[in-house]
């Protein structure tokens, strides 16, 4: 199979057909910050933590979450630019205060936002776990907009208690308070 | 045997088609969702039962028709051949029509259009200045056509594009001459349609689908729904034309759950398609096959987006899934998937039978063609509108639309649903196409066109897209989500007179970050209805924000209603209508508004009669400057 050769903070970097620009910057020793991310699971491409600044060979310049983007070749990707921090921060921001992973390293003390999200920041780690590696679908997202949120599906309380693996991937101690 | 085999059977069949309806005279009768509403079925039973009683069966027939655009005139009956046009037609009126024919009594003046200009009354449909200044290629056959009839679609020219293209075309040369016309898609972005169509043909994949994209949801917008409902065979033969061109081989129609007329309608058309062999297996001789599917939605905005569509369609959750493969490539099930909306597939057998040279004579340089609105709000004629692409704001809402009602000054239009934003008065020159629309910081969206007086806010109008967005988002990344949920919040603050210096700020901040960083273009465009309003009105935020003051009167919280005891002839109509008992009565007579009880539902200005005009709508403020004074605290209020 054919390598792809690009340029991720002005380093070369090669990978295979279909690696995320995610996956190639990681391989290079370029951290990325995310979210929703999980190297178990398919791309979720939701949290936006992972975006980053590409230029195509074509020369077109786009901001996109590198966790779904493909690699190519020619690209040139750079992860922490001016507008790729100030993303993060709104992200950081935005979720406060259930996920501060990054708020240290990206300045976020606080949030300007009078209505906090106190508990989950909907990274469906859970749910996709459950789906993905479980192969169960016991968890689902409820709702849609402002009123989504990660439920059981009904009648799983009883026999999905045994695995509790999702305790461990909840950033927030969202699925912990329901127990 | 109805399956036609060939060209020549079709054509045979189009003169027989002809020649029967040539042979009778036709009241059209609108029986689209207005004219329905209106009472446009009793109006076709009346016309009906007259025709029967006089024996005139054979003479006349009542055509049940889609939606003829001009709603305001609901229910509307269309006489053919004279094109007399007949508005807010009653039952009653059956008789009186049926004596007007031929050479009979002439007209029914009083159900002809009256020109409030001069005062006469207009007879001919495209006399009538909602309709003269449109250009009706989409719009004009659903005057002529009962949808449920096969027949109607052939008699006048259905079927004979396809005809053309798989008996005289190679699939290239449909792609050529599409691509050729720069079609741009209806439904929201403008993206070339040839060059999507062209992206699927060339992605490597089998098979290939073509889908119809009927998921209008935008509040105010029922151009797609009416296409559909009244000319359903144009949509269809246009997916063939496309199917043809790109090699698909199957093709799925999605309809909005809330569309049942129009679900109706399309799965009459395709059964009789299926019939006459336009559809299955060696379509007119060709060699080539196609058939098409129907997939209900379920009730989600978001499902619109095509890659939450396709998701849907395969029976998952409709949530849009990042496009940096588009789904033109990868889309159904992970196969090259071609989707357009419904009036982008209409408008194709239009190109393939009259060239794209005519189809290029329309329009501006960078939007050939029509475009469908659906003009509503606070204008004179509500209406289904389709006008060339560049055509001045300022003739669609005046010239068509006959301006703004009851004497009211126009303030702004708000074009492109949710994901648009409001036009200002000052830019009614713009020409209305998909750039331009753009510059000006709304979109062209599906073709929504709402049209807003003096006294709508516009911090209003942003919350209620906003909240609209709120509920509509998938939910699914932080930008749409996150974002929604505060500028919402921010929005309710300054509608209740509690907002902030600093939070406009915010407020902007925010719709850059969501224009940039969202999931899908519903995220990307959910800021637009805040981002435009401040851009043209932003000195009203500011009113709200610094001084509690609603211009247009209409948030509840810096409004309340006063009785101008001067004026009252003490009627008590106000405290007899006034919902909770918020109008107190003195043992003088004198009627007051208690404004702690009051919840400010305007019941009692509704109530006042209007020669009276006493109970008046007043800044909230006000009224704490008034009790102030009444207490002798003059200077010191708020």
């Amino acid at each position: 199979m054919d390598t792809i050769r690009l340029e991720i903070d002005g380093r070369a970097v090669e990978g295979a057909p279909g690696t995320t620009v995610l996956q190639a910057a990681r391989s290079a020793g370029i951290e990325i910050p995310t979210l929703c991310d999980d190297d178990r699971l398919e791309p979720f491409g939701a949290c936006r933590m992972c975006m980053v600044e590409i230029e195509t060979a074509g020369g077109r310049k786009r901001v996109v979450a590198s966790c779904v983007y493909p690699i190519e070749e020619g690209l040139r990707v750079w992860t922490k630019t001016e507008t790729v921090v100030k993303i993060r921060k709104m992200v950081i921001e935005l979720l406060w205060p259930s996920w501060q992973t990054y708020a240290e390293e990206y300045g976020v003390t606080s949030s300007r936002f009078q209505t906090g999200i106190a508990d989950c920041s909907q990274c469906g780690r859970c749910l996709r776990y459950c789906a993905e590696i479980k192969k169960e679908n016991r968890i689902y997202f409820k709702g849609r907009g402002v009123e989504r949120r990660p439920a059981l599906v009904e009648g799983a309380e009883l026999s999905c208690r045994s695995c509790g693996e999702c305790f461990t991937l909840c950033n927030s101690g969202w699925i912990a308070s329901r127990y | 045997m109805k399956r036609l085999k060939t060209v020549a059977d079709l054509e045979k069949l189009r003169a027989e088609a002809v020649a029967q309806r040539n042979a009778k005279d036709w009241l059209e009768v609108c029986t689209g969702s207005g004219c329905l509403a209106c009472g446009a079925e009793a109006v076709a039973d009346a016309l009906d039962g007259e025709i029967e009683k006089r024996g005139l069966g054979h003479k006349v027939g009542v055509r049940r028709t889609g939606c003829h655009g001009f709603c305001e005139g609901a229910p509307l009956v269309v006489i053919h051949p004279s094109d007399t046009c007949y508005t807010k037609v009653q039952p009653k009126h059956a008789a009186p029509i049926i004596d007007g024919l031929g050479a009979g009594e002439g007209p029914v003046r009083d159900l002809l259009y009256l020109d409030e200009g001069t005062g006469e009354r207009i007879e001919r449909l495209q006399d009538i200045p909602f309709y003269r200044h449109q250009e009706r290629v989409l719009l004009g056959d659903n005057v002529r056509i009962d949808s449920s009839s096969i027949l109607d679609y052939i008699a006048v020219g259905g079927y004979g594009a396809l005809a053309k293209a798989l008996s005289e075309m190679t699939p290239e040369s449909v792609l050529h001459e599409v691509k050729k016309a720069n079609l741009r898609g209806r439904g929201g972005g403008g993206f070339p349609a040839g060059r999507k169509w062209e992206t699927t043909r060339n992605a490597p994949g089998e098979p290939k689908y073509v889908i119809v994209n009927a998921d209008e949801g935008d509040p105010g917008a029922f151009m797609d729904g009416s296409l559909l409902q009244g000319n359903p065979h144009s949509v269809l033969e246009g997916l063939i034309l496309g199917a043809y061109a790109i090699g698909a081989a199957e093709g799925f129609i999605y309809v909005r759950q809330e569309y049942p007329l129009a679900r109706k309608s399309i799965e009459i058309a395709i059964e009789q398609a299926r019939e006459y062999g336009l559809l299955g297996r060696n379509i007119l001789g060709s060699g080539f096959s196609f058939d098409v599917v129907i997939h209900r939605g379920a009730g989600a905005f978001v499902s619109g987006e095509s890659s939450a569509l396709m998701s849907a369609i395969e029976g998952r959750v409709g949530e849009p899934r990042p496009k940096y493969v588009h789904t033109s490539e990868k889309g159904l099930w992970g196969k090259p998937s071609c989707l357009n909306n419904v009036e982008t597939w209409a408008t194709v057998p239009h190109i393939i039978d009259k060239g794209a040279d005519w189809f290029r004579g329309m329009g501006t340089e960078g939007s050939k063609g029509t475009k469908i609105f659906s003009l509503v709000g606070k204008v004179k004629n509500t209406g289904l509108v389709e006008v060339s692409m560049g055509i001045p704001l300022r003739d669609i809402i005046f010239k068509i639309g006959g301006g703004v009602p009851d004497g009211k000054s126009f303030k702004a239009v708000q074009t492109g649903g949710p994901s648009g934003g409001v036009i200002p008065a000052a830019l009614l020159d713009l020409p209305v196409d998909f750039d331009e629309l753009t510059k000006a910081g709304s979109m062209m969206g599906s073709g929504g066109m709402i049209v807003m007086d003096e006294n709508t806010c516009m911090v209003d109008t942003a919350r209620y897209y906003t909240s609209f967005l709120a509920h509509e988002s998938c939910g699914k990344c932080v930008p749409c989500r996150e974002g929604i949920r505060q500028m919402l919040a921010i929005l309710d603050n300054i509608a209740a007179g509690k907002g902030r210096e600093g939070d406009l700020e915010i407020l902007e901040e925010l719709a850059e970050f969501m224009q940039v960083a969202s999931l899908c273009a519903l995220g990307q465009s959910a800021p637009n209805p805040v981002a435009s309003t401040l851009k043209y009105f932003r000195e009203e935020y500011e009113e709200h924000i610094r001084h509690g003051r609603c211009r247009a009167g209409i948030c509840t919280a810096l409004i309340a209603y006063e009785i101008d005891q001067e004026k009252c002839q003490a009627c008590g109509a106000c405290q007899r209508n006034c919902p909770v008992d918020a109008i107190d009565k003195s043992e003088a007579g004198v009627f007051t508004i208690v404004h702690e009880k009051c919840i400010k539902c305007g019941a009692c200005l509704k109530a006042c009669p209007a020669k009276f005009g006493a109970v008046v709508k007043v800044p909230a403020g006000a009224v704490l400057r008034k009790s102030a004074e009444e207490i002798g605290l003059a200077g010191t209020s708020r």
